[in-house]
């Protein structure tokens, strides 16, 4: 560990235990001089200025560095003072020493004392030592965090003073793991041999490489820890962490096959739809997706101030869209071309040309910004070794939701039933009554009406350019093979294993051939049943 | 009928002549400057600011007074981010347009792709974007960064000042990022870090499912030691990678990513508060603060009327080609590849950050190196930069097949010269 890491953390620490405080004229004079180290240019000697500011133990040093931290500490190019920056955008500021604010500053005065990574590490472990006081449980688990990152004597004695104090399970079992950690240590192998039992199940990666590295043996091929007592413990508990590790590291990937795979179903169920019920090879399918997409971009222009509720209002809005989009195709193009798959394919493919130049003569060539909404950013952690983002959670939700209602569609409602007839049998359906032009026309929209909504997902998760369709039409059109022509849960159960094939394979195999290995693997799938998983039966079923 | 087929066929004559006629007279008053960068596809988000630049110093040029007495005309093609698309459109530009020169490309796929055009036409190209180097050709000007002028210092930054002492290598999958990595694979190796510390990974262009890569990427980093991404991701890729770091919680200050191919303009899209403090290196950034570049950023911002348009480095190498081409072009007196070619070699303009650049025989540049970190705004701080200007290499140190090669188009006339067997060979396709 850096010296200078060591000494601030020091430092801080002394500033807590109970030390009188100097005079407060002495000390302003000399806050001011050290105040001055930072307008340096080198980043070293502001490093030393922020020890010797801890050094001091004047009542504004916690400002100071969360000033500092936050990018708000700016110096007169002048007379080299120091001013704090309110958190506000207008350019207001106060004095650092005395805190008054200062009247009429214009921001060409000053600089803002820049920072580097290194420096504001520094920053979060001296200012986590402030903030152990915190009556707020999240604020002092983060401190004890980020003082676990730079254990020493003095922080583990000031850990050990606040351990028997603390009232938050969290925080004290946080407490606890630093001090095992720090005692592994010690001397005397008892403590070890109590700091290692301690430390049994812990998540923690620091707790894990610190055991690790006890049970090794060093260049001599001496065993680092002397007592076998403590190595045959240290040897179970890691054991023991490393199978915890693993079981959380699959349930980790599983969750990201599962996220893959909600993609490529949303992306896949509208063709299902259109390719199951009415055998049409549409590809324009990706570019109806990409409609979508745009149609959450507009909803955010729309809405600048509300984001979160543009996505979900663009959720209805996609589906209109791309659903009278795909109405429009069906009335226009492919209706006169039923039961000549080859022409389909090639004006569909047509038709996704023309939409993607629409796209890129109304909102340019370039991709477009989708901002994600501050409820689906970020990360639910669950333990340490285990987290999951919350977007790509949101989308599985949402692919749930999707199916199951597309679901209930096609099996409660009449316009479900006039489906289902229709794609078993056409010629009966007609003689019953059934009106298959308007009927293949609400399938078709139904499903491109999907794809929008797929879109509005993939906003969150991808670029939204013109080209996003030609990303996702190979795959939808795999996931609907694999998973059987026409049926539904076919697709559900064909992308999700198919996204967590991918997911397993990828650790090993990297991204691209990742990709190669599952479709060649389906290709071979297809060779023995070319159905797919869930063919449709019955006599009448389409070959 | 005979009397009027004659009468249509003369108009028809006096027409093609009057048509010839008037494009002789339109050759002889422009130059023609061809452009050409993707404004369309995953590169858009990095090509389509060259374009604009480049129209930008050919009006600045035409007010000037144009060059040698004649206006510049620029000839724009769109490749789309298509490579074999690159290399028709090159052809184009050279044979269909005559265009006395060009300046385009990024990526290392589509410069390999179009340089056998050029080679096989004698044009001119002016390259503006890092490398990986390994190339020198006779008609084509490498104003961007050679590995020895931005991928090295970068390392050598992240093992020295940083402590990095375990490495990921991620790249999309094509030449430069692989050739990148072999050199910076061979320079690690010889510094002592070891196999078992380095993670080399490569994704497709356009890849946005990040989970698995970023989740190895942060086991990678918690074994202890401190851990860096060296990053050769290219284009709109970079958007869902920087976004899965931040949903993951991987802060700059636990494991620092290095970019090489991302800049102002890559950042001007996302959210850049959760990237603070992740780096990128280059030979120039917006928030240097030198007169050159005051003006400079004045210029941009009254030519796109935009006060929140970005300028980056690949831009300030076009200004340093464009200039360059312009001053050899007075030189010559003339716009003739060739005389370009020799005239060229020695030439010096000034960069936008206080220094000189000079043309050397190599086809490379002398640029000064920056490492930046990026702040809240999208801009850089400079946390570190070389002392004075670096020359570019085009052969690697680093590489036992490149070690002993030389590239002198002044006295060798050679680009892939062995000074051991004292052999001239031809282009080295990697």
């Amino acid at each position: 560990m850096p010296a200078s890491i060591q000494l601030i953390c020091r430092l801080s620490l002394l500033l807590l235990l109970a030390i009188p405080i100097a005079a407060q004229a002495q000390s302003d004079d000399l806050f001011v001089e050290r105040l001055e180290l930072l307008t340096a240019n080198n980043f070293k000697q502001k490093e030393q200025a922020v020890a010797g500011l801890l050094n001091l133990r004047h009542p504004n040093t916690k400002a100071v560095l969360q000033a500092l931290l936050d990018g708000r500490l700016y110096y007169e190019r002048a007379s080299k003072r120091v001013v704090i920056r309110a958190a506000e955008d207008a350019f207001s500021v106060a004095d650092a020493v005395t805190l008054t604010p200062i009247p009429d500053a214009s921001e060409d005065a000053f600089s803002r004392i820049t920072t580097n990574n290194q420096l504001r590490k520094n920053l979060r472990g001296a200012i986590a030592a402030f903030e152990l006081d915190s009556p707020d449980a999240r604020v002092r688990l983060t401190a004890v965090r980020e003082m676990l990152r730079s254990l020493d004597e003095d922080t583990v004695a000031l850990l050990r003073e606040r351990v028997e104090q603390e009232r938050d399970d969290e925080v004290r079992a946080a407490m606890t793991s630093g001090i095992a950690l720090f005692d592994l240590d010690n001397e005397d192998a008892g403590v070890r041999l109590a700091a290692v039992e301690r430390l049994r199940g812990s998540l923690n990666s620091d707790v894990y490489n610190r055991l690790r590295a006890l049970i090794e043996r060093d260049d001599d091929g001496n065993p680092v820890e002397p007592d076998p007592e403590v190595r045959a413990v240290a040897i179970d508990v890691v054991n023991g962490i490393e199978t915890r590790r693993a079981f959380y590291g699959s349930l980790e990937t599983l969750f990201f096959g599962l996220s893959l795979g909600s993609v490529l179903v949303l992306a896949a169920i509208g063709l299902a739809i259109t390719f199951g019920v009415m055998g049409v090879i549409n590809m324009a399918h990706g570019e109806l997706i990409m409609l979508g997409a745009y149609t959450t971009y507009v909803m955010q222009l729309l809405l600048p101030d509300h984001i979160g509720a543009a996505v979900l209002l663009a959720i209805p809005a996609a589906f209109i869209v791309s659903g009278a989009t795909g109405v429009l195709i069906e009335r226009g193009i492919v209706r006169f071309l039923y039961g000549r798959p080859l022409e389909t394919l090639l004006a569909t493919f047509g038709v996704s040309l023309v939409l993607q130049q629409l796209v890129r003569d109304i909102f340019t060539a370039n991709n477009r910004p989708v901002e994600t909404p501050a409820w689906m950013a970020g990360s639910l952690q669950i333990n340490e070794a285990f987290s999951i983002t919350l977007n790509r959670a949101y989308v599985v939700i949402f692919t749930l939701l999707v199916f199951g209602l597309l679901l209930a569609l096609l099996s409660k409602t009449t316009l479900g039933l006039k489906v289902r007839a229709v794609a078993q049998n056409r010629n009966m359906a007609r003689a019953m009554g059934v009106r298959t032009e308007w009927v293949d026309a609400m399938t078709f929209g139904l499903g491109a009406g999907i794809a929008g909504v797929a879109g509005v997902a993939l906003s969150q998760l991808t670029n939204v350019g013109p080209n996003l369709g030609q990303q996702y039409i190979i795959d939808s059109f795999m996931v609907v093979v694999f998973g059987g022509v026409g049926n539904l849960w076919g697709t559900l159960i064909g992308g999700m294993s198919l996204g967590v094939v991918n997911k397993l394979l990828e650790p090993y195999a990297g991204a691209v051939l990742a990709k190669i290995f599952v479709l060649v693997a389906l290709i071979l799938f297809i060779q023995r049943r070319p159905r797919g998983l869930f063919p449709q039966k019955g006599r009448a079923a389409e070959a | 009928m005979k009397h009027s087929v004659r009468l249509r066929g003369l108009k028809a004559l006096a027409a093609a002549v009057a048509l010839a006629a008037g494009s002789l007279a339109q050759a002889a008053d422009t130059i023609k400057v061809g452009v050409l960068h993707s404004l369309s596809g995953t590169m858009a988000i990095s090509e389509t600011t060259l374009k604009d630049t480049v129209l930008m110093l050919i009006e600045e040029q035409n007010k000037k007074g144009g060059l040698l007495g004649k206006k510049l005309e620029a000839v724009v093609v769109d490749p789309a981010s298509n490579w074999p698309l690159f290399a028709e459109k090159a052809e184009q530009l050279l044979v269909k347009d005559k265009v006395d020169v060009v300046f385009g490309c990024w990526t290392s796929v589509s410069r390999k792709s179009v340089l056998p055009v050029f080679e096989k036409h004698n044009g001119l190209l002016f390259y503006p974007v890092q490398y990986e180097g390994e190339e020198s050709s006779r008609n084509v000007f490498y104003t961007g960064a050679a590995p020895n002028q931005q991928a090295i210092p970068a390392v050598d930054y992240l093992m020295n000042e940083v402590g990095v002492q375990r490495w990921v290598l991620a790249g999309t999958d094509y030449v430069y990022p692989r050739t990148t990595n072999k050199i910076l694979e061979a320079y690690l190796k010889s510094k002592g870090v070891k196999q078992e510390d380095i993670m080399i990974n490569y994704t497709p262009f356009g890849h946005s499912d990040w989970q698995s890569i970023v989740a190895s990427i942060k086991r990678f980093g918690s074994a202890g030691k401190k851990t860096a991404v060296v990053s050769t991701i290219n284009g709109d890729a970079n958007v869902p990678f920087y976004k899965e770091l931040a949903n993951q919680k991987i802060s700059a200050e636990d494991i620092p990513v290095v970019a090489f191919s991302v800049g102002e303009e890559e950042l001007s899209g996302i959210d850049t508060k959760p990237l603070v403090g992740h780096l990128a290196a280059w030979n120039y950034f917006q928030s240097i603060e030198t007169p050159a570049n005051a003006e400079f950023i004045k210029k941009w911002h009254a030519f796109t009327k935009n006060p929140k348009r970005v300028t980056n480095d690949p831009m300030e190498a076009h200004v340093i080609g464009f200039n360059m081409w312009v001053k050899a072009v007075e030189k010559a007196k003339t716009t003739d590849v060739d005389k370009v070619i020799d005239a060229i070699i020695g030439i010096e303009v000034p960069n936008l950050t206080g220094g000189m650049a000079k043309m050397l025989p190599n086809h490379h540049i002398t640029k000064p190196v920056f490492i930046g970190e990026v702040r809240a705004d999208g801009q850089f701080d400079i946390v570190w930069q070389t002392d004075g200007l670096v020359p570019g290499d085009a052969w690697s140190d680093y590489l036992p097949g490149s070690k002993d090669i030389e590239a002198d188009w002044v006295t060798l006339k050679c680009g892939n010269y062995n000074t051991k067997t004292k052999q001239c060979s031809g282009q080295n396709y990697e």
